[in-house]
């Protein structure tokens, strides 16, 4: 005879230290065990594409910079290759090291939040602290660059706001010069921890073939084993005159595509980030950052589909034009919104606890989800 | 002892009873919170690159009391479906678990409560109270929540106290006592004659103890933290899964007790260790009291070294704390049932072998 | 078995080596500082609260358009002949009265999408950070010099004009 057991049924978020802003997941559990997990976004929801359409395609960019906040370099990267394709523009060359480099920056700034906030999930505070103190460095040199820390609106259709601050590459390379050492005291305390280990391998495995017919990208495809990265095999920009490497999951620590792997995944991009810095900061060129801005951006009538390599995964945009200066629609491709359906493929037969560790490793941004 | 120092003064049971059962708590769990509850955060600051709390009094040190008149003045919140009986005792329950322990331990070799023959069983058995109490706080919380971390509190104290019993066991078989007193007053003067250094006997006993007694150091210290819920055994209140655990619901002053608990728990663990490993309130160095022969002066230093042994313990349970990711419930039952456990076994067997040379 | 002593010993040094780090930290200067007490120094392409210098604004609108959350509301009435608004600090004339010049910084979201088309660079972004009110109504910021009476009578001056234009007109 077996005992009769029920399920429970258990509301995680929206308001809950660990969903990473305002996400609800709705788990099923028996005992500690996720039968199934449903969840609920839209609790961010502010209608940016609705809006879109009624804006000129210059007030888009300060919209953008909101979705995915912790790379809005990348998502104003993004919009704006899309809309110089639509308008058929060519940028200096100057311009387009620079988003480079701040794109970069970004990929950086936000793998340290990503790292950060997961080592705080697993329970670990003191690195999110650290991580903070080297993201903070990067939003100070964005910060003399453009004026804002978090939400920039530097990068513009045809150029670029401001030039560089002629502090700028100076302070870079110092900070390049001083967060190696600090990176490689992140991986001692936490990377390689054994108990961080022990609770992120082998757990929440993602084998290549489930990734790729859920359409997820970024990190999270790479943890799998698939060297897929936009910025090489779609390059756009001028990310085919540098040398960097494209990491992927090894499953060292357990399986391949599982947590850890996510987890250091995004590690080892960081330093490939800073290698694609240190080569831009030497090419650099010379040139006038807003002489190939138009006067008045009035796209002819058509379409684009227009990818970049955002830290979160495959940021596309689909913009029509219906030849007036605001688009006729923008639709989003956002990684973090199809990254995080994979939840309750991910989830199901761990404990509690692991739902955190998985939701950590998706890395989702809710403004990014709910759009 | 106290008591019979306040018996002689007052000649009544009643009062010297209470006096020395109210001592602890006054003259030292209530400032001992205060203190540890700044210097956990002072040390998380310093840890992480920040200040922690600076605002009150000079570099914050006034904080906690900031913060316990905060608490006071909270308003109580009860939800409508909690089970108001068990909701309103679980922190008293609890606070009491972690207070009796201080009965029996001997602060000085005059500053003790009670010297009771069964001592260190005494405090085993008395903290058990603090899971009654955590369970009654999750179930009648009504809150899943809650529930869960007090279900993984209780299983986790309950496994974790099997090694360290384990350990208590090797040192009782070495000493042959069970009183924290006697304890404390066998492993006499300089710290070459602690336990973990193989006690006071000079033979070839106390050279081939020491790592095993190191060994059993070790695994007692892992235990202790799991049993008052520290990281990275802090699965009961973990916040970023269980939101914050059994005291989910609590507010103002019930939320404070099992606060007060916890930090009263932390120094408790560290006393027993002192005890049984670090030569309980003997200095390592001789006493200034025996040298310049001022006999008066010998129970204060005890007390001095006492607190500074136990405080460093404390020290080091929130250096782990913020350097550490918490462990999976499911591993720390590994964690206990798998290493723990038969290693304290093996450890005993050997120590039982030692000791019979 | 070997696999049992080495989770044993790579979980004891791993937590060491972690302890270590934490441990220099403890002796590391913070890198956080008291805020109000010490401030950092501002970069000098800072974008803060808005300024607009209305001796120079000519009324033209231009920023106002470019925003992207519409929060400048401009109004403006034209000058009639013989009035003379004098010019701005670049040369041009100023031919409107600007009777209205709010900015609303509740919805400003420090694009600095205004600052850029104006044409005499009378609108600009300031150091001033620390401005959080307790009613949202104290947010909107009024920017024009004229009192409400001097705008009345702007408007009536106006409408007199027009009047008058208007029976020449009839009467020619
Ligand atoms: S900064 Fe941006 S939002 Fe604010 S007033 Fe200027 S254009 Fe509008
Ligand atoms: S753009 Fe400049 S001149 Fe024109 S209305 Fe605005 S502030 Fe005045």
């Amino acid at each position: 005879m077996s005992v009769r057991t029920e399920e429970m049924v258990l509301n995680m978020g929206p308001q809950h230290p660990s969903t990473h802003g305002v996400l609800r997941l709705e788990l099923t559990l028996d005992g500690e065990i996720i039968t199934k997990v449903v969840p609920h976004i839209g609790y961010l929801h502010r209608c940016f594409e609705k809006h879109c359409e009624v804006m000129t395609y210059p007030q888009i960019i300060p919209y953008t910079d909101r979705m995915d906040y912790l790379a809005a370099m990348g998502n104003e990267f993004g919009y704006v290759i899309a809309v110089e394709k639509l308008l058929g523009i060519q940028v200096p060359e100057r311009v387009e090291y620079i988003r480079v480099i701040m794109a970069e920056l970004q990929r950086i700034a936000s793998h340290l939040v990503a790292i950060g906030t997961y080592g705080a999930d697993i329970g670990a505070f003191t690195p999110f602290l650290y991580c903070f103190r080297d993201r903070e460095r990067i939003l100070n040199l964005f910060e003399i660059t453009c004026g804002a820390r978090l939400l920039y609106n530097y990068i513009w259709i045809g150029g670029l706001s401001h030039d560089l601050h002629p502090d700028f590459i100076r302070l870079t390379k110092e900070f390049i010069r001083e967060f190696k050492p600090n990176l490689k005291e992140l991986n001692n305390l936490l990377t390689f921890n054994k108990i961080f280990i022990d609770r992120t391998a082998n757990v929440g495995i993602l084998p290549l073939e489930t990734a790729i017919n859920f359409g997820i990208t970024g990190p999270m495809l790479r943890a799998s084993g698939l060297k897929w990265d936009l910025r090489k095999d779609d390059t756009y920009s001028v990310y085919n005159k540098f040398d960097f490497n494209i990491p992927v999951g090894d499953g060292r620590m357990g399986t391949v595509g599982d947590s850890w792997d996510r987890y250091f995944v995004r590690v080892l991009e960081m330093e490939e980030s800073l290698k694609i810095i240190e080569q831009a900061i030497e090419q650099i060129p010379d040139g006038d950052v807003t002489a190939a801005i138009p006067k008045r951006i009035k796209p002819p009538v058509g379409h684009i589909y227009s990818r970049v390599e955002n830290p979160r995964g495959e940021l596309g945009y689909f913009i029509i034009s219906d030849g007036s200066t605001s688009p006729f629609r923008v639709k989003v491709r956002a990684p973090s919104f199809v990254n995080l359906q994979i939840m309750d493929e991910l989830c199901r037969g761990h404990l509690v606890a692991d739902v955190i560790a998985i939701l950590g490793s998706v890395d989702i941004v809710l403004g990014e989800v709910d759009r | 002892m106290i008591y019979d120092f306040f018996y002689n003064l007052t000649g009544s049971v009643i009062i010297s009873g209470t006096v020395v059962a109210l001592l602890p708590l006054f003259a030292f769990i209530l400032p001992f919170a205060l203190f540890a509850v700044l210097l956990e955060r002072k040390v998380a600051g310093h840890m992480q690159d920040r200040l922690g709390p600076m605002r009150v009094g000079y570099h914050g040190i006034l904080q906690t009391v900031a913060d316990i008149i905060k608490l006071i003045q909270k308003e109580d919140i009860i939800a409508k479906d909690n089970d108001k009986l068990f909701f309103n005792i679980a922190p008293v329950l609890t606070f009491a678990g972690s207070y009796a322990a201080f009965a029996v331990i001997p602060f000085s070799s005059i500053f003790l409560g009670a010297d009771i023959d069964l001592g260190i069983f005494y405090v085993i058995a008395v903290t058990g109270l603090v899971v009654a109490g955590i369970l009654m706080a999750g179930w009648a919380s009504n809150n899943k929540y809650s529930l869960l971390g007090a279900m993984r509190s209780a299983a986790q104290i309950v496994s974790y106290e099997i090694p360290t019993i384990l350990i208590v066991l090797s040192i009782v078989m070495l000493t042959g006592t069970m009183s924290l007193y006697d304890l404390s007053e066998n492993q006499t003067a300089y710290f070459w004659n602690w336990n973990i250094f193989g006690g006071p006997n000079l033979d070839i006993q106390k050279f081939l103890l020491i790592p095993f007694m190191l060994i059993g150091f070790i695994i007692i210290y892992i235990s202790t933290l799991a049993e008052v819920n520290r990281t990275p055994f802090d699965i009961p209140e973990a916040e970023s899964e269980l939101v914050s655990g059994y005291h989910t619901e609590y507010s103002g002053m019930k939320f404070a007790m099992f606060f007060l608990a916890e930090y009263a728990n932390m120094f408790a663990v560290s006393a027993i260790l002192v005890i049984l490993f670090f030569g309980g309130y003997q200095s390592p160095l001789g006493y200034l009291g025996n040298t310049l022969n001022i006999p008066w002066l010998i129970p204060i230093e005890q007390f001095f070294w006492f607190i500074f042994k136990g405080i460093f313990f404390v020290f080091v349970q929130m250096w782990l704390r913020w350097t550490l990711p918490r462990l999976r419930v499911d591993q720390l039952m590994t964690a206990s049932w798998k290493y723990l456990i038969p290693i304290a076994f093996v450890n005993l067997l050997i120590i039982g072998v030692i000791s019979l040379i | 078995m070997k696999q049992y002593f080495n989770n044993i010993f790579t979980a004891l040094v791993t937590i060491l080596v972690g302890m270590k780090v934490t441990l220099r930290h403890l002796f590391t200067p913070s890198v956080t500082i008291q805020y109000p007490d010490v401030k950092l120094p501002l970069p000098e392409r800072e974008r803060n609260r808005l300024y607009v210098n209305m001796d120079d604004c000519i009324g033209c609108d231009q920023c106002a358009r470019a925003c992207p959350v519409n929060c400048i509301e401009i109004e403006t009435v034209k000058s009639v002949p013989g009035e003379d608004l004098g010019k701005t600090s670049n040369g041009k004339k100023k031919a409107l009265w600007v009777t209205k010049f709010t900015i609303d910084f509740a919805k400003c979201c420090y694009c600095q999408l205004c600052v850029f088309p104006c044409p005499t660079e009378c609108i600009y972004m300031t150091d001033v950070y620390e401005f959080s009110e307790y009613d949202r109504n104290n947010l909107i910021y009024n920017f024009s010099t004229l009192t409400p009476e001097e705008r009345r009578q702007k408007l009536e001056n106006l409408e007199i004009y027009n009047q008058e234009k208007e029976s020449k007109k009839g009467v020619s």
